[in-house]
């Protein structure tokens, strides 16, 4: 229940919204009541035949009720579903909210099958937070308080009596069915999840089934795992359905209830006969409120533990802090590691170790040494996606921990060995990195990254994760990105791994002359293939996270050591890589 | 009203629960009446009689009976409806699971599979009220107030006539009104599709939001498609509504008119209290069917929308398959050749082909180097050998059989393929090695991974082998899910392998280490790789160079680097000793 107080507290800028949809749904069953009601109360008054005056009072009323019935409930209607999609959107803005500063870091645990299965399952069932949680049982006591109110009138024992079914239907049976759906809804929940990321393993996975002739089973274990869902919904709609009917079974017992002890009042005199009709159809009308009530209770447990996960996503600590007053955005970019730590969550062998070196505003440097050696974790870092454990960052006289992660990146652009593309257009996925970016600035980018034929398809979806797209064609994409953005600083990790000798030679030339045209522009260059080294003005060699050696390729050559050694086993075993991209 | 055809012929495959539901239902109905029929008896004496308690004992008991047997009936014609429903949500689910399976991966890269699985598990379940609760509601809000108006005219015709008469105004109401409501549905439900693979978008594309320093400002487009998303719902529900309304009105109004009418005539004498209190009882019963009708028929249009897509799906024409099956087990695959013969393929929709008149012939234990640059119609040329897509002109011929009079899956139980980004499963990675060979023994796994180095990265991990992996391997490097997907080769051992890039991002020491293991694989089989090291494909028998669509050249590197074209041309860009 900490969850559904919670809840509360987020949505609760919508509190007036709430009640005044509360309001109406009572005012919408009142007047159902009071048509029922003025409709008995006519034809008692007409069997006695009194003066045609006495029954235009009920028909006044049956009049005003008939109409008023109709409207308040279009009314209700359209502001308790304008409201839930308040609470929705607000709901999917908290959650991201929360979420963004925890990336990547703090995401990798979670596959993103699965947040989507909590995204648009968890998010959807809490659409229902106000309309099936919290309207059914305020209505409902609003209606049972007017109901009190009219039969106190009559007698304080039938208003007690209908009290107690009255709450029997609004407690009783949302407890009786909860008890005996215990864990349904949950384990629905659970096989939905699998369910979920089984079927994009099918999708995705789907040539690799094929392959290894697996396609048949899997789809075997998605049809037993949908059965196995089926039945439970089975079960779940059986004690379900049964709602409707146990709350007519209380509307009966209240109506025989009152019946028999109406009976000796009216035939002793203490009650006009006359309301017996009356009575009965209040009674009778009154429990329309407490239908959606079990349905309520199921609501508010799925309700809960759909927050609850929500919750468990959220509540993780991010791991960098946001400076509260970040410094300004240093003029001189250069960068500066010293004595750096690191270690990832959940590893014993620590990434960086004591780690220092600088890099000057210009320099172009190249970060080399075999896979595992820390050269990726030294990106990282710098771009604010994880704190070093110990030591200090410097960008120009400013400490990294004193600016902003978004400056930050901003001013440094970074292409990685696997970039994502939205399924959007080429234009959206460029303008990314320029918002304001003109068509002839991204044809200009383009051209840059060796993308020509691209350049008159602006508008072409690039297909699910890009996969429109060759590898090397989303490598390119992410260098007419690193184009258009036009930052002080360019990383490229790993960057050319995929491309074509003739690409990568010509990317890496026109990434050179970028950064040479624009003197001030810093480039470092993370690769594990030792290639054009004697263009970089230093090479920092890296090993189980700590520098083994720095320098320039010649200075590196003549030292004969770990960089030598890896330079002269790529040459004599692999010399140049040969055409072809994908 | 539209009522979907092809989801009324879904219900005839399982009619039995839906026509038990209708029965029970309007059994149901049937013992409403005689509740109203008990209770007004009971009043009357009370009001006008002696109400003495021993008077109203029998009726009490008789209206208790009639309840319980109300309550019975309409829980069992829930339940029997929801029945058939999930037999027919079961249906759709493998239909649609054996239709993505038929289609293929060319069909499944093509689309945002966000959006496909939103539709299999979510299309799926909206099309519940459709079947739970609508169609049982069609019958019974025929039934039902036919049972009522039975009863009601020969102790009222007056009464009777003024129901008949307004019960009409419902259902024209409904169709009315209906119309606008559905095209707007219509609209709703693709932006929540819409809106469901833009947000899996937006969360596995965070890091790349960041690194762009977009990431905070996304809350802002986020908002602004939950605003409109909200403002296109309510426009939808305003008019929706409106039938709902009208509805209510029309019941509300006719009650209150039977109400007047009844009372004025009790007034005049000429109807007792008795029936005039029968028929006051049964009116909102007369009424309530059809409303339901209305906010179930509402309930129910998400579903029909949902309907479309399920049978766009259901409806794509699928590839020709083969029906011959040609065993291969009695032949020995690995000593015949496989020729491409005059191969053309255009991808629907584009002008241009993708491979243009392909002739090659790929020997037997043969190494083939498959090279040239991007869209030159290198993986097109792979997805044939591997059969997602079949020739469009020309054949491919295994020995003298065309390899389409092959069963698919016989055929691709020959092949290994390590491909440029392997998927890897939601699973451990023990299960995403086994894929390769279910009934492995451990030794034979503890081979395959010694085989493609991935020791190390095993013993790295807190669970070894039993840990799980991420989505698209989330927490897996691109040469590790590449050693991976090698991995699951050796376990498969198949006659013939196809190999994409296979050495690209491992580091030289694995590399190294990692070419000679592949040797070891390839020895004796037919291989085919698409390469871009030179030392992998001076080694091979046979290198093809394409260039869009065609084979621009073919040979050895001997032959080849002799002569003048694409291959010299890319052998002189990086002089021996300064490459990359």
């Amino acid at each position: 229940m900490k969850e559904i107080a919670r809840l509360l507290r987020i949505v609760r800028p919508y509190q007036w919204w709430m009640l005044l949809a509360a309001v109406l749904g009572f005012t919408t069953i009142g007047s159902g009541i009071g048509l029922l009601v003025s409709s008995a109360y006519i034809l008692a008054k007409a069997a006695l035949h009194p003066s045609f005056h006495e029954l235009q009072l009920g028909i006044a009323g049956v009049r005003f009720f008939g109409l008023a019935r109709g409207i308040l409930r279009y009314i209700e209607r359209l502001v308790s579903h304008n409201t839930t999609f308040k609470i929705l959107s607000r709901l999917r803005i908290w959650f991201y909210e929360s979420i963004e500063p925890l990336a990547p870091a703090r995401l990798l645990h979670y596959k993103s099958g699965d947040l989507l299965q909590r995204i648009t399952g968890d998010i959807d069932t809490l659409e229902n937070f106000y309309s099936r949680v919290i309207a059914p049982p305020v209505t409902a006591i609003m209606i049972s308080i007017l109901l009190w109110v009219l039969m106190g009138n009559i007698s304080l024992t039938f208003a007690f009596v209908l009290l107690c079914f009255h709450v029997i239907a609004g407690t009783g049976i949302p407890l009786l069915s909860g008890y005996l759906n215990r864990g349904i809804s949950s384990k629905i929940s659970a096989l939905q999840a699998e369910l979920q990321t089984k079927t994009l393993d099918c999708i995705q996975g789907i040539s690799d089934l094929m392959l290894f002739n697996r396609l048949g089973s899997h789809i075997g274990q998605l049809e037993e795992l949908k059965f196995r869902e089926l039945e439970l919904q089975r079960k779940h709609a059986l004690i379900q359905r049964s709602h409707e009917s146990l709350t007519g079974l209380l509307m009966s017992g209240a109506v025989i209830t009152i019946l028999w002890l109406l009976a000796p009042e009216i035939q002793q005199g203490n009650i006009n006969g006359i309301y017996t009709a009356m009575i009965i159809i209040a009674v009778m009308a009154s429990f329309e409120a407490f239908l959606p009530l079990p349905d309520a209770v199921q609501h508010l447990e799925a309700n809960a533990a759909a927050g609850k996960r929500l919750f468990e996503i959220v509540d993780v600590k991010p791991v960098v802090t946001i400076p509260d007053h970040p410094a300004k955005y240093p003029d001189n970019h250069s960068i500066s590691f010293s004595n750096i730590s690191f270690s990832y969550p959940e590893t014993h062998i620590p990434a960086l170790s004591d780690v220092s070196f600088s890099i000057r505003e210009g320099e172009k440097t190249a970060i080399v040494g075999p896979s595992g050696a820390g050269k990726s974790t030294i990106s990282n870092l710098l771009l604010k996606f994880w704190p070093p454990s110990e030591g200090t960052i410097t960008i120009g006289d400013q400490k990294l921990d004193h600016l902003d992660a978004e400056t930050v990146r901003k001013n440094i652009s970074i292409v990685s060995q696997k970039t994502y593309l939205f399924g959007e257009s080429i234009r959206k996925n460029l303008m990314l990195a320029k918002p304001d970016a003109t068509d002839e600035e991204l044809k200009r980018a383009l051209h840059f990254a060796g993308l020509e034929p691209f350049a008159d398809k602006l508008d072409m979806w690039t297909g699910q994760h890009g996969m429109n797209l060759s590898g090397g064609e989303r490598q390119r994409m992410a260098i007419a990105r690193v184009f258009l953005q036009d930052a002080s600083v360019i990383i490229l990790d790993e960057a050319t791994a995929n491309l074509d000798t003739l690409t990568e030679k010509s990317v890496m030339q026109s990434m050179l002359s970028l950064c040479r045209n624009k003197k001030e522009k810093t480039l470092v260059v993370i690769t594990h293939r030792l290639g054009n080294m004697s263009l970089f003005d230093r090479i920092l060699v890296l090993e189980h996270g700590s520098i083994r050696e720095q320098g320039t390729h010649e200075q590196l050559m003549q030292k004969k050591g770990l960089y030598a050694s890896m330079w002269s086993l790529q040459h004599r075993h692999a010399p140049p890589e040969l055409i072809t991209g994908s | 009203m539209n009522l979907d055809r092809r989801l009324l012929l879904l219900v005839t495959r399982h009619p039995l629960p839906f026509i038990a539901s209708v029965v029970l239902g309007t059994l149901g109905g049937v013992m409403m009446i005689g509740q109203a029929a008990v209770l007004s008896r009971i009043i009357d004496t009370m009001f006008l009689g002696d109400a003495g308690t021993g008077n109203i004992l029998i009726p009490l008991l008789l209206f208790g009976l009639f309840s319980f047997l109300r309550a019975l009936c309409n829980w069992t014609s829930e339940t029997e409806a929801n029945r058939g429903t999930l037999k027919i949500k079961r249906l759709l689910h493998e239909k649609m699971l054996r239709k993505i399976s038929a289609l293929g991966p060319l069909y499944t890269n093509s689309v945002q599979s966000g959006r496909l699985s939103v539709k299999i598990l979510k299309g799926i379940e909206s099309l519940d009220p459709y079947f739970s609760q609508l169609i049982p509601q069609l019958a019974l809000s025929m039934a039902v107030p036919l049972f009522i108006l039975a009863v009601v005219f020969p102790s009222d015709p007056l009464s009777g006539f003024i129901l008949l008469a307004t019960a009409p105004l419902i259902p024209l109401f409904m169709i009315l009104i209906g119309k606008a409501a559905q095209k707007a549905t219509a609209k709703q439900w693709e932006t929540l599709s819409r809106m469901s693979g833009n947000f899996l978008d937006v969360l596995q594309g965070l890091t790349t939001l960041k690194l762009f320093g977009k990431s905070r400002e996304r809350t802002r487009s986020i908002s602004e498609i939950s605003e409109s998303f909200r403002h296109s719902t309510m426009k939808v529900l305003k008019v929706a509504f409106l039938s709902s309304l009208a509805l209510e009105l029309v019941s509300t109004i006719g009650t209150a008119i039977i109400a007047v009418e009844i009372g004025l005539r009790l007034w005049a004498g000429s109807i007792g209290f008795q029936p005039a209190l029968f028929i006051l009882l049964l009116t909102p019963d007369f009424y309530l069917p059809l409303r339901q009708l209305g906010t179930k028929f509402h309930a129910g249009l998400e579903g029909v929308k949902a309907a479309d897509d399920i049978f766009a799906l259901l409806e794509k024409p699928e590839p020709k398959q083969n029906s011959t099956t040609d065993s291969l087990r009695t032949q020995r695959f690995s000593e015949q050749p496989i020729r491409f013969e005059t191969v053309s393929y255009t991808y629907s929709g584009s002008d241009r082909n993708v491979l243009n008149d392909i002739n090659c012939t790929l020997e037997p234990g043969c190494k083939t180097a498959v090279t040239g640059p991007s869209g030159a119609g290198k993986t097109t040329f792979i997805n044939m050998l591997l059969r997602f897509i079949e020739p469009l002109e020309g054949s491919i011929m295994y020995g003298n059989t065309n390899i389409q009079s092959y069963n698919r899956e016989e055929w691709l139980n020959r092949i290994s393929w390590v491909p440029q980004h392997p998927y890897l499963f939601n699973a451990t990675l023990r299960e995403n090695l086994l894929i390769g060979k279910t009934d492995a023994t451990e030794n034979e796994l503890l081979d395959a991974i010694e085989q493609s180095r991935l020791g190390a990265f095993i013993d790295s991990l807190p669970q070894g082998l039993d840990t799980k992996i991420g989505e698209q391997g989330a927490r897996i490097s691109g040469g590790e899910a590449q050693r991976l997907s090698l991995a699951r080769a050796f376990l498969k051992n198949a006659p013939i392998l196809i190999l994409d890039e296979p050495t690209s991002n491992t580091d030289p020491v694995l590399e190294k280490e990692l070419l000679e293991s592949m040797k070891r694989l390839i020895k004796g089989k037919t291989a085919i790789l698409i390469a871009h090291r030179l030392s992998t494909i001076r080694d091979a028998d046979l290198i093809l160079v394409f260039d869009r669509g065609n084979i621009v050249q073919s040979g050895t590197h001997a032959s080849l680097q002799q002569k003048d074209g694409f291959y010299r041309k890319a052998l002189l860009a990086y002089p021996e000793g300064t490459a990359v």
